[in-house]
């Protein structure tokens, strides 16, 4: 519910209330391979969200009648930590989440090469442990990351970012305050090395032009999501090499 | 198991007869299947509409209950939209707890309706931070051919443009009718081999590896988007179906919700 709109106002001398411009990403944080247990793991940080993903598999699947006898299949759980938002969540799937799981697994499924490991899972876990708006757009850049650190072949990664509309301008990567008092939000995933827009939702209200350029605005940014994920990656692997501790 | 491999054959089929510009039913890429939009189909209920397109055939009734405002919005009603993919409608739907496929659903049409403010939120408030109209907007699949977002959300605004505000029932005076400030639309298409397709049927949304809804208003406005499935999209193709997705919403607006 898009409460209070225009009672605050979220965009002064033509700068945001957090100091951005309108084409502005806030500070990313990446590091790769941060959990000892999973095959793969990311935590990523945008601005003020904090998340965490683990990948496990491909093992094998069960229940054996969701294996797919052609391919792998992956299975996204995007769980919110009970403390991550300002009102305690209730531990547990709800609905936003049983449906953010789904686009995420949507928005990964076209890169993933499943065809390699038939009748297995490939189990993405993602924990949201503080939030502040973006948060499916930042799992997803984690599990991207967190899929190629467990060594699961990919066609590229996958890098996602949200635009939206506050006080009738379009800008790019909405905080909870601008989220919550805003008149739009658009979570946009996209497959950078062919511009393949694999996660694309909207709500709240855009004139078509709007859409057109906030599109446009979401795409630029993944390119340079998709920098810092490579950039992360390589990294961890340049420095680890040959220190034999896992 | 059987199904699966007949609906793996029917995958085939359906690309095939693309590949030479045709699909399974005859109609063109840009072309609907007939559309029928029965209103006030439950007396019981406060709206309803039945919508069929094609074989789609889906009921959606709306109820309205006094009930308590959430806290952050003491002088607001309340919408709660729920689709239910019941077993008598397809042999893949299964009976439990709702899935991630009508969890979407319900979402996507929800987010069309709140995304255009149609309805207006304020006049649904009967005593400020005590008690308001709570709207259940519920959308029943009856049989599935495809394309339940258009059916049911078509159904869902249908039905919202004739309540009857039942204040009898509770004791309560005041407005009986409820206007809508708006006709959201969905319009959805898949895209099967570079070709976009509107209103896939059952075999063709079985046969994409990506859909995507597009929910516009009476002015052009965008309210509602969502892809859905494991594949991807080119920033042209978004572009044609939000392009197509505007002028066929206005087709079905005129044709079926206001005659």
């Amino acid at each position: 519910m898009k409460e209070g709109k225009g009672e605050i106002e979220l965009i002064k001398e033509g700068k945001r209330l957090d100091g951005r411009g309108f084409e502005e990403l806030r500070p990313i944080k990446i590091e790769v391979g941060v959990l000892k247990r999973a095959d793969g793991s990311c935590y990523f940080e945008l601005g003020g969200n904090k998340v965490i993903a683990a990948v496990y598999g491909p093992r094998e699947m069960h229940p054996r009648h969701a294996q797919d006898a052609k391919m792998a299949v992956v299975r996204y759980r995007y769980n919110m930590a009970p403390f991550s938002v300002d009102d305690r969540k209730r531990p547990g799937p709800d609905r936003r989440s049983v449906e953010i799981s789904k686009v995420s697994r949507e928005a990964l499924d076209p890169v993933v090469m499943r065809e390699y490991y038939p009748k297995t899972s490939i189990d993405v876990y993602v924990e949201v442990l503080q939030s502040d708006a973006g948060t499916r757009t930042a799992g997803i850049n984690a599990a991207s990351v967190a899929l190629a650190d467990a060594g699961i072949p990919m066609k590229d990664l996958v890098s996602s970012v949200a635009v939206g509309k506050i006080d009738g301008e379009v800008v790019l990567d909405l905080d909870a305050m601008e989220d919550n008092n805003g008149e739009a939000d658009m979570p946009v995933a996209m497959v950078a090395r062919t511009n393949t827009i694999t996660l694309l939702q909207m709500d709240g209200r855009f004139e078509k032009e709007e859409f057109e350029r906030g599109l446009k605005l979401a795409m630029s940014a993944c390119h340079k999501i998709y920098e810092l994920q490579r950039a992360a990656l390589i990294d961890r692997y340049s420095e680890s090499v040959g220190e034999g501790e896992e | 198991m059987g199904l699966e491999i007949v609906n793996e054959v029917r995958k085939d089929y359906v690309h095939d007869l693309i590949g030479s510009g045709k699909r399974v039913d005859g109609r063109g890429f840009r072309e609907y299947r007939e559309i029928s939009v029965e209103r006030d189909v439950i007396k019981r209920a406060e709206g309803s509409a039945r919508v069929k397109i094609g074989n789609t055939d889906v009921l959606v009734g709306v109820k309205l209950d006094p009930g308590a405002p959430f806290s952050d919005a003491p002088d607001k009603g309340v919408i709660i939209t729920n689709a239910e993919l019941v077993p008598l409608a397809s042999p893949e739907f299964e009976s439990g707890p709702p899935g991630e496929n009508s969890v979407q659903l319900a979402r996507v049409v929800d987010r069309g309706i709140r995304g255009s403010e149609a309805i207006d939120l304020e006049k649904l408030c009967i005593e400020e931070g005590e008690k308001v109209w709570i709207v259940f907007i519920d959308i029943h699949i009856l049989d599935n051919d495809g394309n339940l977002v258009d059916a049911a959300a078509l159904g869902a605004i249908a039905s919202l443009l004739n309540i009857r505000i039942p204040n009898e029932r509770y004791g309560l005076t005041g407005e009986s009718t409820l206007p809508m400030r708006d006709t959201p639309v969905a319009v959805t298409a898949v895209e099967i081999d570079g070709n976009i397709l509107v209103d896939p049927n059952f075999n063709e949304e079985n046969a994409a590896a990506s859909r995507l809804t597009v929910i516009s208003n009476a002015d052009g406005t965008l309210s509602g988007m969502q892809k859905s499935g494991s594949g991807g999209l080119k920033e042209e193709e978004i572009a044609e179906v939000v392009e197509m997705g505007i002028e066929k919403a206005g087709e079905i607006r005129e044709k079926y919700l206001f005659s």
